[in-house]
């Protein structure tokens, strides 16, 4: 039997969660010590899959591991892991952001204020901790209970990690309102995934939550048949793909469901923005993606519009709801409404240049927006505002900071040479194909984009230093300074080398392509 | 006629009852200071009889025994299996409680409501039935008003024994019709008598009813519900959680085996409990939004719980009886968890108000850490049982083409995510007025730390590895009629 290498990457967060709380409370550096050392096993092990991954030989998933969780009579759900083309780079995604996470956490006691977490620091990386291992448990999952067990783990950590070390003023009420968006999303898709179950079920005659059972049920037309939609006769996939892809697309801030995402940027901790701007809100499209697009495709055919249209809208409306924004957290909020927008837009072609598009996307944006929100949250817990009018000349100070946001700002703008353009370029190549119209919309997002960014490189890292600020900005720590360097040079990497990436995307996008019939 | 299986069948009843009659005979000779050491007895005891009866007295193929009085079968073997649990660890919580813990009659009340329940379980006929309800009752009355110099807590047991007297009573009329349609007390004939005989579904419909007001009183679903806030929130906390938890699962015992048996063609009352389940989920939730007080809360909430399992018996097919057994299980040791919580928090801090939990992660950690996993299995959240035990019951409902009642489940679940979590804020995120908390730890005595410990993994473990568990549950519930 080949290293079960995926359940070692899945487990090692929680495990390291349940560790870190056996470590006395006061024992703060053991914590962060052990909670390194997870993140660089982790991420070690993410970078060795994506390496190893056999782009030549394309045999669809890869390091499979299977086993019979339950089956009892007509219910077998099954521990089903591996991944694709479109998975691998969001398990490196993840490894990444949880890597960088516990850096930018690690912090000091400053006597300006602290940097970091340094308040119950164990409780935060166990929260934390069991946040990852639910967002790998997702990326990798084959199964469909699974993967609802996965995103459900992933979502009510959030809910503790900003209620307890987020941002006074809005912590409270940000956390309830994204946990019931989160939740309501996810049940609704639990119902479709129910109906999915008995219906591929009767259909073939084996009951199974197996994704790649239920998938080839579907090819065999298990989900061609008619329902009863409150007494007219509509065809299962029309009815069952809007609550499946749009239950997990509020994970992904999808317009009109977005408005939670903000909110929890802005009321979040700084490792936590990380985590959920990075990889979370690439857990909804993904979900959306794999349960959506690829068990139901001829619903996802006859809903392509629809999201489309929200995708549109988020793209433009998003770009220009940041560019009226003062608070630098939110600004980058709704920027990540815009970029998630762009994925959306690359899954709803439906073609070959979109989906590459969006794969690319999801990985550009979580690293990118993973280094914004570390830079403000590096600003924020030493000059206490946020505000861009307060703040000014941070380039002096804080070198290290502004040259990753604006590097991270030149991705943002899709500028050739980095991640943003490799992945924004193909998919308004495939937008073009199927409706031009939407993408000539979109590309007004890319110039707010471009006005918003360097409105905010300017007046936050150049200018003078505001007097009551003088003085008061300490140098960031060496690990910040390490997380900054990771995550520009990542953008650099894949901006210039595409091939690093792309051609294992076009892999994973090879078989969505098949399930969609041709093309 | 005698044969060895007929002990088999009884054999938990009678180390119970064994125990108990240890427990009178010993206790009296104790020193008034050994007295808190009845509770480990109680405990050790009740664990022994556990293993013993899961041991030895395994159920084969089912059969009747005592003249048709006792199913002996895997369904009643499992649940009561169940009731010792949740009865050892009850003892456990009993033991350090100011008022139970040193009296030795106060355990051996519970021992005689869980030998009750036991006989609940396994009854086969409505003679049987009806004497087993009100054995385990009586005791539950005089434990909800144990605490004679407390008010909310005599109030509670009158309450609650008003409420039974009259609900047992109507039960009691309703098993009287049965008698007079059919001619038999017998559970197994029951059903087919009701189908030979003419057709009386406008007779059968009332009776139903009738065995409703006293079942839904027992599992405390709406409308019979109005007991249990009251009853919960003043009786002494190791006994609410015994009541909310043991109690109900006795209730839903035999709301199962009693319909399933005696009314399989009459399709009208899947549709009424439909209704009740409706009602249940929807009004327990609503009630629980504004709660202040974490055992009001709790109560609402486990009205709420009642609804879901009720999910499962209105989808009338194997799955759907196995997930209402498995959610028991599931339910069961969560609402200890969370019962024993409150109960080792309020022990100390002499108050059940949610805004006095403020600050309990910092000053117990540990505490902290089992009141999450209580209500987040409660709110129905991975990695834990209620996660499992709410997916199978909704699995169980769409495969029925329940998907209304799924999508009710379902938005009731989205309410109870807010008010679970509201409390977690309180334990969590809120400090103590102008204290250090550090200051004011809460110690956990032995007792509390076993049990908490036990049930907090036994959660974890229903969420993770719930193949067993769920296979058990599922030979349970084919093994019913």
């Amino acid at each position: 039997m080949n290293f079960p290498v995926l359940s070692v990457i899945v487990f090692t967060p929680l495990v390291a969660a349940v560790l870190i709380l056996l470590i006395p409370a006061d024992r703060k550096n053991e914590v962060r010590t052990t909670a390194l050392v997870a993140s660089v096993f982790a991420l070690a092990l993410s970078v060795w899959v994506y390496a190893q991954y056999a782009i030549n030989a394309y045999t669809g998933y890869q390091f499979i591991e299977k086993m019979t969780w339950l089956s009892v009579g007509n219910l077998h759900i099954d521990y089903h892991v591996g991944v694709d083309g479109m998975s691998a780079p969001l398990v490196l995604l993840t490894g990444i952001v949880m890597f960088t996470g516990v850096l930018i956490s690690w912090g000091k006691d400053d006597p300006h204020g602290p940097t970091g977490i340094q308040d119950r620091p164990r409780e935060f990386f166990a929260f934390l901790f069991l946040l990852a291992g639910g967002v790998f448990g997702v990326f990798v999952s084959l199964d469909l209970f699974l993967l609802f067990f996965f995103y459900e783990i992933a979502v009510f950590p959030m809910y503790l990690l900003i209620a307890i070390w987020g941002w006074v003023k809005t912590r409270e009420y940000a956390a309830m309102k994204l946990t019931l968006y989160l939740f309501i999303g996810s049940v609704v898709a639990l119902i479709g995934a129910l109906a999915m179950y008995w219906t591929a079920g009767q259909a073939t005659g084996t009951y199974t939550f197996d994704m790649l059972k239920i998938s080839e049920a579907q090819q065999a037309g298990a989900f061609n048949g008619l329902v009863n939609f409150f007494g007219a006769q509509v065809p299962f996939q029309v009815v069952w793909f809007l609550p499946v892809f749009l239950g997990f697309a509020v994970l992904g801030g999808i317009w009109p469901f977005h408005n939670w995402s903000p909110d929890g940027h802005v009321a979040a901790p700084t490792a936590v923005s990380m985590f959920h701007a990075g990889v979370l809100m690439k857990l909804g499209a993904f979900a959306a993606l794999r349960v959506g697009i690829m068990l139901l495709p001829d619903g996802a055919k006859y809903w392509a519009w629809l999201i489309m249209l929200f995708a549109t809208v988020a793209v433009v409306y998003g770009a220009y709801i940041a560019f009226v924004q003062t608070d630098m957290k939110y600004m980058i909020g709704f920027s990540s409404v815009s970029h998630m927008g762009l994925v959306m837009f690359g899954l709803s072609t439906l073609n070959r240049d979109g989906l590459t598009g969006a794969g690319l996307q999801m990985f550009s944006h979580g690293v990118m927006t993973a280094l914004f929100f570390a830079v403000t949250g590096m600003i924020y817990d030493r000059a206490h505002t946020r505000q861009i009018p307060e703040l000014g000349g941070m380039i002096k100070p804080l070198p290290w900071a502004a040259v990753g946001f604006i590097i991270g700002g030149l991705v943002s703008m899709g500028m050739p040479f980095f991640s943003g353009f490799v992945a924004e370029f193909p998919i308004f190549m495939g937008v073009w194909q199927v409706m031009p119209i939407a993408a000539i919309i979109a590309s007004i997002s890319i110039v707010i984009t471009a006005a918003y960014i360097m409105n905010n490189i300017r007046r936050v890292f150049f200018g003078e230093v505001p007097a009551n600020l003088e003085g008061h900005i300490s140098p960031i720590t060496a690990l910040d300074k390490v997380a900054i360097a990771t995550l520009c040079l990542l953008m650099v990497a894949l901006g210039l080398f595409p091939w690093l990436m792309a051609p294992m995307i076009q892999s994973g996008v090879n078989s969505i392509l098949t399930l969609l019939g041709g093309a | 006629m005698y044969t060895p299986t007929m002990l088999l069948a009884i054999l938990p009843e009678i180390l119970l009852l064994t125990l108990g009659v240890i427990l009178l005979v010993v206790e009296p000779f104790w020193k008034a200071e050994n007295r808190r050491n009845a509770g480990w007895l109680t405990f050790g005891g009740l664990l022994a009889a556990l293993l013993i009866s899961l041991l030895f007295a395994r159920p084969a193929d089912p059969q009747t025994v005592f003249g048709g009085m006792l199913r002996y079968d895997w369904y009643g073997f499992f649940f009561k299996m169940m009731f010792l649990f949740a009865a050892a660890a009850t003892s456990l919580f009993m033991m350090d409680h100011e008022k139970l813990g040193r009296r030795g009659e106060s355990y051996l009340l519970l021992l005689a409501t869980t030998l009750g329940m036991c006989l609940m379980a396994s009854s086969a006929d409505l003679v049987m039935l009806y004497l087993a309800i009100e054995t385990t009752s009586i005791p539950l009355y005089v434990l909800s008003g144990f605490m004679l110099d407390d008010k909310a807590s005599t109030e509670a047991g009158f309450k609650y024994l008003l409420y039974g007297a009259v609900t047992s009573a109507i039960l009691l009329y309703g098993f009287s019709l049965l008698f007079g349609f059919t001619g038999t007390t017998n559970l197994d004939t029951l059903g087919n008598a009701l189908a030979a005989g003419p057709n009386m579904s406008g007779l059968v419909f009332g009776v139903i009813l009738l065995l409703l007001v006293g079942l839904g009183f027992k599992i405390s679903a709406v409308p019979f519900h109005f007991w249990a806030p009251d009853v919960y929130q003043g009786a002494p906390t190791p006994v609410a959680g015994f009541l909310s938890t043991a109690s109900k699962a006795a209730g839903f015992a035999v709301l199962l085996r009693l319909f399933f048996a005696a009314f399989p063609g009459f399709a009208s009352w899947p549709s009424i409990l439909a209704v009740v389940a409706t009602l249940t989920m929807t009004i327990g939730n609503l009630l629980a939004l504004p709660q202040t007080n974490l055992k009001r809360l709790l109560a609402y909430s486990s009205i709420a719980h009642a609804g879901y399992a009720l999910i499962g018996v209105v989808a009338f097919s194997e799955l759907g009886r196995a997930s209402v057994v498995f959610y028991l299980l599931a339910y069961i040791a969560t609402n200890l968890l969370a019962f024993g919580a409150v109960m080792a928090f309020s022990r100390i801090t002499g108050s059940d108000d949610i805004k006095d939990f403020s600050g309990l992660s910092r000053r117990s950690p540990w505490l902290g850490l089992a009141m999450l996993a209580a209500f987040l299995s409660l709110a129905g959240m991975p990695p834990f049982g209620g996660f499992v035990a709410k997916v199978i019951v909704f699995a169980a409902a769409v495969d029925k083409g329940l998907y209304v009642l799924a999508i009710i489940g379902i938005l009731n679940s989205i309410i109870a995510v807010y008010y679970y979590l509201n409390v977690l804020k309180f334990v969590y995120l809120y400090r103590m007025d102008g204290e250090n908390e550090e200051a004011h730890p809460i110690p956990l005595t032995r007792p509390y730390a076993i049990a908490l410990v036990v049930l907090a993994v036994g959660v974890v473990l229903l969420g993770t590895l719930f193949g067993p568990w769920f296979d058990w549950s599922n030979l349970a519930a084919l093994n019913l009629f």
